[in-house]
């Protein structure tokens, strides 16, 4: 058994509980090549462990995990840690390495995985820094940053390694609208142009509908509805459709 | 306690696979540049907490032994006792006491909250191997450090003992550095020795396990820090009552 092959990542079944509390109940989804994924769901569904699931932190109690044709939960620490250096992952609260500058952050992967030398490994961090709009932070330590700068600076660090699947834990969830915005231009880029394909976790309607191609919504450890940005705003769903509408209202109130 | 050392067991097979894997693709399995600030924390920085101990220590023991022994009029045997005794027991017990407490402490606290606050995920997550890369560098270093350490440890408590003897035990320097030199055998020095290099090797174990299995914020790290401590000393003189017993049953 194994993924067909245009599809990059595919879960199929997976299931996870601790103790008693069930938190996916069978999952399913692919995702092909140049994709931009968005899940979406309500707080505390089971988003954030659907993607450390996809990147091997957690290993769920039934179901599997392709990435390129092998199954992720079943693969040996080092074959799993190989299989990690294709994905990047920009974690909620940046998870950069506080001892560390950002420069030596962006260059960590760099310099325990890749052969490049010293020079080299400083022109990607600078070219990095640059995509990010970060180039006069690199001497910083990411406690000296401020929420929207560390998760940009996560960011280039997901994308040192010039991974081919990118993973988003709520990339813009506390950011202002320029921020926001930025990093949703960043993800359209990475798709548009280096043909990267990204899963991004969110519950912010805007970057959503602006860099999705396809949306999924997860709710009670399920996907429940699967579909094109545009059939996914017109679905009857209840529950989505609920979660749509509440999100207009909040915005139609502020206006 | 059955399963925190079988989490130990699964840390330390885990980091083998992964530096194996490592030395397969011909890359170092950890970086010699953190090796040394590792090295430099353990030992260089420990010296002056171990040479003070140390001598304090020795003073006190060649204090008492003295005592005792002038009631019998064999206060002679003062070098002999204390530098037999120092470098199989004091030494390197002490030496592990202080490492626990200091090193391993720093251990646990610095894994712990790098832990809670994501960081070791992240660097798992990069495909780095975090065992490997966090760990490897840290055990390394406590475990050849501990042993020069305690020959440092053993210096002190001796001279410190000397400088007792001269002066409250009418000793002179010279009969007693004849004494330790007739006393003092290389199996002696041997036990103490080896035993450091255990009590490096168990107190990097627990200190590094005890940071990367921390839950529950700042709260979780100060717990792990304390039960870091108080296991891996309790360990150390576990560990050095069995040696002992082994030691003098088998070379007597």
């Amino acid at each position: 058994m194994s993924a067909t092959p245009e599809k990059l990542i595919e879960m199929r079944g997976v299931k996870l509980q601790f103790a008693d509390k069930v938190i996916l109940n069978g999952v399913d989804f692919s995702v092909r090549a140049q994709e931009v994924l968005v899940i979406m769901g309500l707080s505390g569904g089971g988003k954030s462990t659907l993607l450390s699931i996809l990147l091997g932190l957690l290993k769920p109690n039934a179901g599997a995990v392709f990435f390129k044709e092998e199954d992720l939960t079943k693969l040996s620490r080092p074959k799993l840690n190989e299989a990690r250096t294709h994905m990047g992952m920009v974690y909620q609260n940046a998870a950069l390495i506080s001892s560390m500058t950002v420069r030596e952050n962006i260059g960590l992967p760099l310099e325990e995985l890749s052969d490049k030398n010293a020079s080299e490994i400083a022109s990607i961090i600078d070219q990095k820094l640059e995509l990010v709009g970060l180039k006069d932070a690199g001497d910083k330590l990411p406690s000296e940053l401020s929420g929207g700068m560390e998760k940009r600076v996560g960011l280039a660090r997901a994308l040192a390694l010039e991974p081919e699947l990118v993973l988003f834990d709520e990339p813009s969830a506390g950011l202002d609208p320029i921020n926001s915005k930025l990093i949703d231009d960043l993800i359209i880029q990475l798709r548009d142009k280096q043909k990267v394909t990204s899963i991004v976790v969110t519950h912010e309607m805007d970057s959503a509908f602006a860099v999705a191609t396809r949306m999924a919504f997860l709710d009670q450890g399920k996907i429940i509805l699967e579909a094109a940005p545009g059939e996914f705003r017109d679905s009857d769903n209840p529950i989505v459709s609920k979660f749509l509408s509440s999100y207009t209202d909040h915005e139609r109130s502020k206006k | 306690m059955l399963q925190e050392l079988s989490g130990m067991v699964w840390m330390g097979r885990e980091t083998a696979s992964e530096i194996k894997e490592r030395l397969a693709r011909h890359r170092s399995p950890f970086r010699l540049k953190h090796f040394f600030y590792q090295s430099n924390r353990v030992g260089v920085g420990s010296v002056p907490m171990v040479i003070l101990l140390s001598v304090f220590v020795g003073l006190t023991m060649a204090l008492l032994t003295g005592y005792q022994l002038q009631r019998f009029g064999l206060v002679t045997l003062v070098p002999a006792v204390v530098s037999v005794s120092f470098t199989r027991e004091m030494g390197p017990l002490f030496t592990g006491i202080v490492l626990a407490s200091r090193i391993g402490a720093a251990y646990t606290a610095e894994l712990g909250a790098m832990t809670a606050g994501g960081e070791v995920n992240a660097i798992e997550g990069m495909g780095i191997g975090a065992l490997r890369y966090l760990i490897t560098p840290r055990i390394l270093a406590i475990f050849f450090l501990t042993p020069c350490l305690t020959v440092i440890a053993v210096i002190s408590g001796i001279l410190g003992a000397a400088f007792i003897s001269s002066l409250l035990l009418q000793l002179s320097y010279s009969y007693f550095y004849d004494q330790v030199m007739t006393n003092l055998l290389v199996k002696d020095l041997m036990a103490g020795i080896v035993k450091s290099f255990l009590f490096g090797a168990i107190i990097g174990t627990i200190a590094c396990y005890k940071g990367l299995t921390v839950r529950g914020g700042a709260v979780g790290v100060g717990t792990a820090t304390t039960s870091s401590v108080v296991m891996a000393v309790s360990t150390v003189i576990a560990c050095d009552s069995f040696c002992n017993i082994f030691i003098v049953t088998f070379f007597p």
